[in-house]
């Protein structure tokens, strides 16, 4: 399968942009230290590589930190309300298919109000990219726990512990019939412009949850995890076709499914590259066990997880006009007012 | 023998059954064949909120009534002449809408025992006196139905649903009615056997009441004198969607409908979602706030944004509306107003959002808000709100109610090529000699802002809800600039008052003013003409633009003594009135979920004169 299949049909002059052109001019007024501007910094760099007209970018965001975005971005920018950027975003796509369309949201803006609408975007598949910047708290109220914090966070919302288990956004993202799913982080620049621009290119509705490092309300979140000292061991980085394999060159380690059950193994004498899975992005049995992986058990799988074609939403909405037209011709108001029955009156 | 033909200038008949006896087809064939028979005509189906409520209990009553005529008619009807009752509950909760000495035709066939039962009675209606004075004409329809189709093959509960063809059948008789539309339709829509059993169920009817005594005479009601012209009938649903797709077609934009179903508001979106072929596209949102929020969306992409929907949705848009109003871009609200507050009543009507519609978001968030008064106006009503919304980049609230969505009346069509085309705010080129595109520049008369369309190279900005400075739109918590966006905005919505035609008033110049808005039009009209025919002092103004008012609305209302303010709420325009003008007025209120009667107009005209 190609995953490549957006055919980008450039202009006839080639487009070259630097990152600068995506910068608008507002001062960005992200706390220092905040992780938010290294995924700003990686989005314009991508975007300027796209080939894709300037004009033609739509970022589109709910309310949160993450989702003040648009306005340091000089496209198109829509800063919508809390949880429904995703409504917003699939009409404009449907109306203007040539949008590269961008919907930035935070957990709490993508979990907590606006669930529903995150499921029914997944489930229409429409064409377009969901970066979730997913720090586990509510930043710009300054501090409540989020739908992905962990059981017993202290926070000033919760001062014995929260009390709700938390969503882990890609399996629920699955489970809302997503065809696109990903994890990257906020810091890993590379790996993250590659998902990015993955993310752009696959026909329908690309989820990327960004590990995103809130250093004021919730410091240090994930860095048991992501931190360089101990990533090699922590974070298993997916490659289509290749075997999961992680862990130290001198220690490597794989993950292998045991009739139901998931493993990490040590390769060497028992084990092999030959006995752990091969990662296939198509496979949505697979991409269910991997959207549920989580330290300390296991490491956690970055990069693209899932991936499959599937007819997008705006694609299929815009036929449905131009297949009416083509029935019927293109309405005209005598025939819309002299439809029914009529009679004259002399 | 021969039989009596009368002639009538007006007849209003009440069909009532089961909802599933078919009454509302009933109501609504015979309506299309009045107005093809050239009647004035208004209707008013009336239904219960549940799907199919146990058969013959009063709570599943389904009724339609329908006043035609040969003269001008704005309503259908006080009180009904016939009423056609399908069982006992039909009969005992519709005798009210029936005048004295009305004539009723029942069906026997179900008066047994059970079927009392089931209405809780405990005697027999046609017995114990209820049915006292009036002419009741006694038909066995169930059984003349059966033997009427018989030897088509059919089940006895298909049987069963023939039986409202030929109700309809001997109310063609009554009223000298052609049955040819009916006869078409019948062969249009249905297979055989159905096609036969329901045009031999229609001819029985006909045939029945033609031959027994019981009937003793039937009525011819002539043709209107309508204007010259070609007219069609229709409801306030179809007018506004027409009118919404005229307003798309004159504006050459693609129409975006976001919604999601709600009574009575769900048939506009059904309405719609037939005219993709003039690039009227629907989405069916998963909630209220998605619906909101995808016409917005489609209107920062550049189409009209649209979203219809009823009170309870309305109260979820809120928040989406405002970002609207803080974005100014063309968004039109939809609100077929139902008996609230909360679920209230789904199938009755009221028109109790006009506080909602001048007040319901958070901050200083004004704006435009109009009307529709008749089924017709409904279409009219949706052109002009596609074109204040284009002109003016402003969200703007259509009011309508479930009596004129589901009511129909006859519609002179206007002559598509006077509709004037709608224009934009579009722009394509850079406004800013010195730097980038400025969003909230705006035109020096209108105070809109112009339409930069993603997609539209050099004019790339952001738009949001926060606060935003004058010009550029950037976010801005500037003390002074806050005061200044909340007052332009509200001096935006001010100002389209330029660009609407003044108040109208019917009738009397002085003496008692009728103000009124929405469905109440036709009762209104009505006991006004009675008013000045017979030598009163009355006028009426029925407003459509209810936010900004008109601007000779005040002025005119200072020329009258006294002003009754007649609403189906408890004094919303009225309170508007007061708060705006320091005027007051006489309210009456009706929340009874029907529309009010001519006579009570009329009453409350006469105590103040």
């Amino acid at each position: 399968m190609d995953f490549n299949e957006n055919e980008v049909e450039g202009p006839e002059e080639e487009i070259s942009y630097s990152k600068k052109d995506f910068m608008s001019d507002q001062t960005i007024r992200w706390c220092p230290g905040c992780g938010d501007y290294s995924i700003l910094s990686q989005t314009q760099t991508v975007m300027s590589t796209l080939g894709i007209a300037k004009e033609n970018y739509a970022v589109i965001s709910g309310i949160g930190c993450s989702s003040r975005f648009p306005y340091y971005m000089n496209t198109y920018g829509f800063h919508t309300i809390h949880g429904r950027a995703p409504a917003f975003a699939t009409a404009a796509k449907c109306v203007n298919e040539e949008l590269s369309t961008w919907v930035i949201t935070g957990d709490g803006d993508s979990l907590s109000i606006g669930g529903n609408h995150l499921a029914h975007v997944l489930r229409r598949n429409v064409d377009l990219q969901i970066l979730l910047f997913n720090n586990r708290i509510y930043g710009l109220t300054k501090g409540q726990y989020s739908p992905t914090s962990e059981v017993g966070k202290l926070t000033k919302s919760s001062p014995m512990g929260s009390l709700d288990r938390p969503f882990m956004p890609l399996k629920f993202a699955l489970g809302a019939g997503a065809t696109f799913l990903a994890r990257s982080v906020d810091v890993y620049a590379k790996p993250l412009r590659a998902t990015l621009t993955e993310a752009e290119a696959h026909k329908g509705t690309s989820l990327v949850e960004i590990y995103q490092n809130c250093n004021i309300f919730n410091d240090l979140a994930f860095d048991d995890v992501v931190n360089r000292k101990v990533k090699e061991e922590r974070v298993l980085f997916l490659e289509h076709g290749k075997a999961m394999t992680f862990g130290a060159a001198d220690a490597p380690k794989g993950l292998r499914l045991n009739g139901t059950k998931m493993e990490v193994i040590e390769l060497g004498d028992e084990f092999s590259e030959e006995d752990c899975l091969v990662h296939d992005r198509e496979n949505s049995l697979l991409a269910s066990i991997l959207v549920q992986l989580d330290y300390p058990d296991f490491p956690v799988p970055m990069g693209v997880i899932y991936q499959v074609a599937c007819e997008t939403y705006n694609e299929v909405f815009n036929a449905q006009i131009d297949a009416a037209t083509e029935k019927r011709g293109k309405g005209t108001l005598k025939d819309l007012v002299y439809s029914g029955q009529t009679w004259t009156v002399e | 023998m021969q039989k009596e033909v009368v002639n009538a200038e007006s007849v209003t008949i009440c069909f009532a059954g089961d909802s599933g006896d078919g009454m509302q087809l009933t109501g609504t064939q015979f309506t299309n064949t009045s107005a093809l028979a050239g009647n004035d005509l208004a209707s008013f189906p009336d239904f219960p909120a549940e799907i199919r409520a146990p058969a013959g209990t009063r709570a599943g009553v389904s009724g339609f009534q329908l006043q035609f005529s040969a003269v001008d008619i704005f309503t259908p009807g006080d009180e009904a002449d016939v009423l056609v009752a399908m069982n006992p509950a039909a009969l005992v909760a519709s005798m009210i809408k029936l005048k004295k000495g009305g004539t009723i035709i029942v069906n026997t066939d179900k008066f047994g025992e059970r079927d009392l039962a089931k209405a809780d009675l405990e005697e027999n209606p046609l017995e114990d006196g209820t049915v006292e004075g009036y002419e009741v004409i006694e038909v066995p329809l169930g059984t003349l139905v059966k033997s009427s189709v018989e030897g088509l093959g059919l089940s006895a509960k298909e049987v069963d649903r023939c039986k409202n063809f030929f109700a309809l059948g001997m109310a063609y008789w009554m009223y000298e009615r052609d049955s040819t539309f009916t006869k078409n339709w019948i062969e249009g829509k249905f297979k055989s056997p159905y096609k036969e059993a329901n045009l031999k169920a229609l001819d029985a009817g006909h045939a029945y009441a033609e031959t027994v005594e019981v009937f003793q005479r039937s009525y011819e009601v002539p043709a209107a004198e309508l204007e010259p012209g070609t007219y069609r009938n229709i409801s306030g649903t179809a007018g506004l969607a027409m009118g919404l797709t005229a307003g798309a077609t004159l504006a050459e934009r693609r129409l975006f409908y976001g919604t999601y179903p709600i009574t009575p508001a769900s048939d506009t979106l059904h309405a719609l979602a037939r005219y993709k072929n003039y690039d009227v596209t629907t989405f069916q949102a998963e909630d209220e706030i998605a619906a909101v929020c995808s016409a917005i969306g489609a209107a920062w992409a550049g189409a009209i944004g649209v979203t219809g929907t009823s009170g309870p949705g309305l109260a979820l848009k809120g928040e989406g509306i405002g970002l609207a109003v803080m974005i100014e871009l063309p968004l039109i609200v939809i609100d077929v107003q139902r008996g609230g507050p909360s679920t209230g009543l789904p199938t009755k009507t009221e028109q109790s959002d006009l506080t909602m519609a001048y007040y319901g978001r958070n901050g200083e968030a004004p704006m435009a808000i109009i009307s529709a008064s008749t089924p017709a106006d409904c279409f009219d009503v949706g052109v002009e709100a596609v074109r204040i919304a284009l002109e003016h980049m402003t969200p703007i609230m259509i009011l309508t109610d479930g009596y004129i969505a589901n009511g129909s009346e006859p519609w002179k069509l206007p002559d598509v090529d006077a509709l004037k085309p709608i224009s934009n705010r579009i722009v394509t080129e850079n406004n800013n000699p010195d730097g980038g595109f400025l969003p909230y520049t705006r035109d020096p008369e209108t105070l809109a802002r112009p339409w930069a369309i993603p997609g539209t190279p050099g004019l790339e900005h952001r738009v949001g809800g926060l606060e935003k400075q004058d010009l550029t739109g950037n976010v801005s918590y500037d003390p002074a600039n806050h005061e200044n966006m909340c007052k332009v905005r509200e001096e935006k919505i001010k100002r389209i008052a330029n660009h609407i035609p003044e108040q109208e008033v019917y009738g009397s110049e002085d003496g008692v003013l009728v103000l009124a808005w929405g469905s109440t039009y036709g009762a209104v009209r009505q006991a006004v003409i009675q008013a000045n025919n017979a030598g009163k002092k009355v006028g009426h103004a029925h407003v459509r633009y209810l936010n900004p008012f008109p601007k000779n609305l005040e002025e005119l209302c200072r020329r009258y003594d006294k002003i009754l303010i007649p609403e189906m709420n408890l004094g919303q325009l009225s309170r508007r009135i007061r708060s705006e003008f320091f005027i007051d007025a006489v309210e009456l209120h009706k929340l009874q979920g029907q529309p009010f009667k001519v006579s009570e107009i009329a009453n409350a005209i006469d105590a103040l004169l």
